[in-house]
């Protein structure tokens, strides 16, 4: 059993990538840390708020006209919208 | 009753995160009586009412700002983690918490539970809008919750009277018993770890004691489908906007016109029962002018909030924002800006206090100092005169009128001004600093309740009011003094104002205003124009010495006096100039600052003297001097 810090798995794909339509599960939200804006613990926790939490299932339900941008996620029986910028620290699989 | 371990129950405080129907239950808690204001040395409006239970006890019950934990990353939000710890200075800490929460959607509720419940203090949980969870075939075990939370759960629906029964059992069996004693407070700001802890721990509480139905909930998808779409939801929200400004423009002109015939009215009622003199004049020009100027403006204002309210009420308004987002954006605006701005067209005051929503500091300035350039309706009248005063009565293209067509350019002049200046705020002083994250829940969508709304307009109505009844009484009366003394000297045969201070100031700014055309009557009209800038009509009336006529007999007298090129730059000039004390208070007082308030006195003026030195000049050149 390989449980506790599991490492970054090539399956992990950001949510903040995929297309409308897309269903994953949570695998792992990792911020990044040397982007501009919040501090990556800021967003962490902003996300987790909104309910991002490991093994939650997530489907992309709507994306903006200019740049796919914001978009809009099904998760848990909750809407939230965000940018693609922020989804990219939602690592799927 | 009470005894030395227990409590007794005076006051509760609301706490919830956003979208739970937390002002549905204030409401329906308190009915009318509440009072909104602010919490002290901060712009966070404070909502406290008073609630009589079935047994006859009054409680205080405070609405406290909605958020998702007590970590407080806004105004908003500090205030509730103050209240709720009991920090907060000159407020006595809430007897009993009531954590509500929307009961078709639990889960970051119950995480702001498990966190308040380190506070130590007494707590109830509300299911709010338990009727549609169970009409959506939600199952929830009650009795599962309450002992895996450790305090008492009420299931109520705010909007029906027979929903909130329970609720008031309880209140009423508490406030007999008495409350447990707080326990001690263990409360820290949660990290990341802890946040994800209580969220698992919430998670496995609602899949313990929550069966969700068999068919998901799917009407708020499929509408969304239509009403998010990136090409059609842009479409339908524009239609929204322009249906809004049809009724704002429309609909409120019988009322508007009925308001000032009643001033007008009693004005005249004045005129023939007091003697001609200073207190004729004080009551008649000053307060029944100055105070009806502004009034005049109510109908306009309630039904912009009455398309605000409902689209709020419907869960539109976040929608717009995830619209607009993008497009805002890249004049530097968060989406959220979106709204604020929507209501400065009716009135910047209502729009730069809509500015409390975003939570960003510097998100939150930048809107409240592009909000002026919005069209407010004050500028309507100044508008409307010039415009039918100088601008021929003829169609463009068949179908559009010229006049109309002029109107609206100001009205886009206002948006592409608004959007330039705060994509300029960004390039000059934010450069650097990145925007900060859009992240917000949708909310289900749901059929708005006439009784909030009413009580919205009610409450929105009421602080409008008060606001014309108190500052801007203040500042009419200064202006009137202004514009009466000194009194003209015996056997004066100019109108009295040329001799009053106005004319003075108005003597002495007007070398200054020759470039853009202004003669010296503009000039001192714009003294007493500086309280609202609709009093410049009036001003102007007072200056021609036009006594009781309307706007056309002054637009007639105006169009005989002025070239098209003095015309067309006061026009420019009433685009940005920063003419309105009350819009300055305001932002003084949301952005913590007289330093923003010069600012934007600053800026406007600039943009005013520059838009119409080059609009004077130019149809000079074009030979309509």
């Amino acid at each position: 059993m390989e449980l506790g810090s599991k490492p970054l798995t090539s399956g992990s794909f950001p949510l903040g990538k995929a297309a409308k339509g897309y269903c994953g599960c949570i695998d792992r939200i990792a911020p990044c840390e040397d982007c501009p804006g919040l501090p990556a613990q800021e967003i962490e926790r902003r996300l987790i708020e909104l309910g991002f939490v490991e093994g939650a299932e997530v489907t992309i339900l709507h994306e903006g006209l200019f740049g796919r941008d914001p978009i809009a996620v099904r998760l848990n029986g909750a809407t939230v919208a965000l940018r693609r910028r922020e989804a990219m620290a939602i690592l799927t699989r | 009753m009470a005894d030395g371990t227990q409590q007794s129950l005076h006051r509760l405080a609301l706490v919830g995160v956003p979208n739970c129907g937390k002002t549905a239950l204030f409401n329906a808690l308190t009915g009318s009586r509440q009072k909104v204001g602010n919490y002290a040395g901060v712009t966070v409006e404070r909502k406290v009412g008073t609630l009589r239970t079935p047994l006859g006890r009054n409680l205080e019950v405070v609405d406290l700002p909605g958020t998702y934990s007590l970590r407080a990353r806004s105004p908003d939000e500090e205030v509730t983690r103050d209240m709720v710890l009991g920090q907060r200075a000159h407020e006595s800490p809430p007897d009993l918490l009531l954590a509500v929460a929307d009961a078709t959607n639990m889960r970051s509720a119950l995480r702001l539970v498990l966190e308040l419940k380190r506070t130590g203090r007494p707590m109830v949980l509300v299911l709010n809008m338990f009727d549609i969870a169970q009409h959506r075939g939600i199952e929830i075990d009650i009795p599962a919750l309450e002992a895996g939370l450790g305090i008492p759960v009420i299931p109520a629906t705010a909007v029906r009277k027979a929903g909130m029964q329970a609720l008031w059992e309880k209140l009423d069996a508490l406030a007999a018993e008495g409350l447990p004693q707080a326990t001690e407070n263990n409360w820290t700001p949660p990290g990341a770890l802890e946040l994800r802890a209580a969220q698992r721990q919430a998670d496995r509480l609602i899949n313990a004691a929550v069966r969700p139905p068999a068919k998901p909930h799917t009407l708020t998808n499929r509408v969304d489908n239509v009403l998010l779409h990136p090409v059609a939801g842009l479409v339908i929200l524009l239609t929204i906007l322009f249906v809004m400004f049809q009724a704002v423009f429309t609909w409120a002109t019988p009322l508007m016109d009925l308001i000032s015939l009643g001033f007008d009215g009693l004005a005249a009622l004045v005129g023939a029962t007091l003697p001609a003199g200073l207190v004729q004049s004080f009551l008649q020009n000053g307060v029944i002018a100055g105070v009806g100027s502004v009034i005049v403006f109510l109908p306009q204002i309630l039904i912009l909030f009455l398309f605000i309210l409902l689209l709020e009420d419907l869960g539109y308004m976040a929608r717009a924002a995830f619209l607009m987002d993008r497009i805002m954006g890249g004049a530097g605006l968060h989406g959220r800006a979106f709204i604020p701005l929507l209501s400065s067209f009716a009135c910047a005051i209502p729009g730069i206090m809509a500015a409390r929503v975003i939570d960003n500091r510097r998100d939150r300035l930048t809107t409240m100092l592009v909000a002026p350039l919005m069209t407010c309706s004050a500028r309507i009248p100044v508008y409307t005169l010039i415009i039918s005063a100088f601008i021929p009565h003829r169609s463009v293209l068949g179908v559009l009128s010229l006049q109309g067509l002029v109107m609206f350019g100001l009205y886009v002049a206002g948006i592409v001004s608004a959007l330039a200046v705060s994509l300029a705020v960004k390039m000059m002083f934010w450069r650097r600093a990145p925007s900060p994250p859009f992240m917000l829940e949708l909310p289900d969508y749901k059929m708005p309740r006439l009784k909030s709304v009413a009580i919205g307009l009610y409450t929105r109505g009421r602080i409008f009011l008060k606001r014309a009844g108190t500052t801007i009484f203040m500042a009419t009366v200064v202006i009137w003094v202004l514009a009466t003394f000194p009194g003209p000297p015996p056997g004066a045969t100019e109108p009295a104002i040329t001799y009053s201070f106005a004319a003075m100031i108005g003597n002495l700014i007007h070398p200054l205003l020759a470039p853009l055309g202004f003669n010296w009557q503009i000039s001192v009209a714009l003294v007493p124009g500086m309280a609202a800038r609709e009093v410049a009509v009036a001003g102007l009336g007072t200056v021609y010495a036009i006594s009781g006529g309307g706007d056309a007999q002054i637009g007639h007298v105006l169009a005989s006096q002025w070239s098209l090129a003095t015309a067309l730059a006061l026009l420019a000039w009433y685009i940005f100039a920063p003419q309105c004390i009350s819009t300055l208070a305001v932002i003084r007082r949301e952005a913590g600052g007289a330093k923003w308030m010069w600012l934007t006195f600053g800026y406007m003026l600039a943009l005013a003297y520059v838009a119409a030195f080059v609009t004077y000049q130019g149809a000079v050149l074009l030979g309509w001097g």
